[in-house]
């Protein structure tokens, strides 16, 4: 088939709603477009642990420790699910990962902020494990299937997620008038880098057309920033907190809430390096897997080991 | 391939005895042990199985999406071989 051909076949099955496999004849910039996006979702959720795990060694409770640990262990696997979808593209895990610890490859910008508080451990797993899902739930539906698929079991794991982040939040929103003060920073240092985690706005996102043409995004930033603060207003207010965002205001017109646009000269600047936290994660990521070392070394010299016993 | 990632492996979940293995995924590891206990720790968090399949990537053989038309054409005409193609009498009833 010439080139022409493939590309109309490609094209009938996103029209016709289907996915688009490994094996299947893709464009160039389809497979590039799915090798960033997979790869900067997979480092998200690697590096993901890091703010969190800061706090499981003084988790306030032994039930705090084993679900933080639970949680946590589930953005490992959710890492190497999205590793392998990205490698079904033809990159190897290992130039992935050097991507990431050489500062090449992004991941999300919220992970560079600190958890400075317990009430921070609410937060994340409450907002940013929400805004994530909300994401996510969307990409269960994308073009590419091994992606999607991994998506699906993402998703299913992640409920969980916001559901434990959201029961600290309660338990410090109905505690002592310091726990609630607690609570209230956290939201207030939380919210508008989690609005940030849609991305820029749809006027100023270079990679949304194609990826909605494609279908590997069904819905734009704006839309799904939107849908986010609608959802997450009622769960505020029922904590009794307070948005931080004085120009937040239900718009009947729309039926939904007007609200400010987080400040997206630190959302570009927190992106290229310059966030709080950037060059403590990139080393822990480095350190990590610099100690991971001898037991890649010694688990390969046993396999081989083994193979020539096997052999002989 | 990467150097020091081990191979890709192919892991099929049985969700209850009796049912089928299903593809749910992939992981890397060095050996088959290793593969199979990856395998748990990633894909059964939850419960999801109660047996598992682990396969290395480069031993499973596959058709290509090329060749579907002419692959499967073979079974196109067939439509003896299912059984509403069949009259049976309405004084039979179900069959």
């Amino acid at each position: 088939m010439e080139n022409k051909q493939f590309e109309d076949v490609f094209e009938a099955k996103l029209a016709k709603n289907e996915m688009i496999e490994p094996k299947d004849w893709m464009p160039d910039n389809y497979r590039k477009h799915l090798i960033r996006q997979i790869s900067q979702h997979a480092h998200s959720e690697i590096v993901g642990m890091l703010p969190e795990g800061n706090w499981i060694t003084r988790a306030p409770s032994l039930r705090a420790k084993v679900v933080l640990l639970a949680k946590v262990q589930d953005e490992g696997g959710h890492g190497l699910y999205l590793y392998t979808a990205a490698e079904t593209l033809g990159t190897g895990r290992d130039e992935l990962l050097e991507a990431l610890h050489t500062g090449k490859a992004k991941y999300s910008s919220i992970f560079n902020y600190p958890t400075l508080t317990w009430a921070d451990i609410g937060a994340v797993g409450w907002l940013v494990d929400g805004a994530a899902i909300m994401n996510q739930v969307m990409l269960q539906r994308t073009s590419y299937g091994p992606y999607a698929r991994a998506m699906v079991r993402i998703c299913k794991e992640e409920s969980f997620h916001q559901r434990q982040g959201y029961e600290i939040m309660c338990h410090l929103s109905f505690g002592t008038a310091e726990q609630k003060a607690m609570a209230q920073d956290a939201l207030n240092r939380w919210w508008f880098p989690t609005m940030m985690m849609f991305g820029p706005p749809d006027s100023e996102s270079p990679n949304s057309e194609n990826a909605l043409k494609w279908r590997i995004k069904r819905e734009s930033n704006d839309q799904l920033r939107q849908r986010f603060v609608n959802q997450t207003v009622q769960q505020v207010e029922y904590l009794g907190l307070t948005v931080p965002d004085p120009k937040l205001k239900w718009n009947e017109e729309k039926k939904g809430y007007d609200f400010s646009e987080p400040n997206w000269v630190e959302f570009k600047n927190v992106i290229s390096g310059n966030g709080p936290c950037n060059k403590e994660r990139l080393a822990a990521r480095n350190q990590a897997h610099k100690n991971g070392e001898w037991v890649r070394a010694a688990a390969q010299a046993f396999a081989k080991k083994r193979a020539q016993k096997i052999a002989a | 391939m990467s150097d020091n990632q081990g191979p890709i492996w192919e892991v099929f979940v049985q969700k209850k005895a009796g049912q089928p293995f299903v593809h749910c995924g992939s992981l890397h590891a060095f050996d088959k042990e290793m593969a199979l206990q990856n395998a748990r720790d990633l894909y059964t968090r939850r419960q999801e199985g109660c047996a598992l399949w682990v396969v290395k990537s480069s031993e499973i053989v596959a058709s290509s999406p090329e060749d579907i038309g002419p692959f499967f054409e073979p079974s196109n005409d067939k439509v003896y071989r299912h059984p509403t193609f069949y009259q049976i009498p309405d004084a039979i009833g179900h069959m």
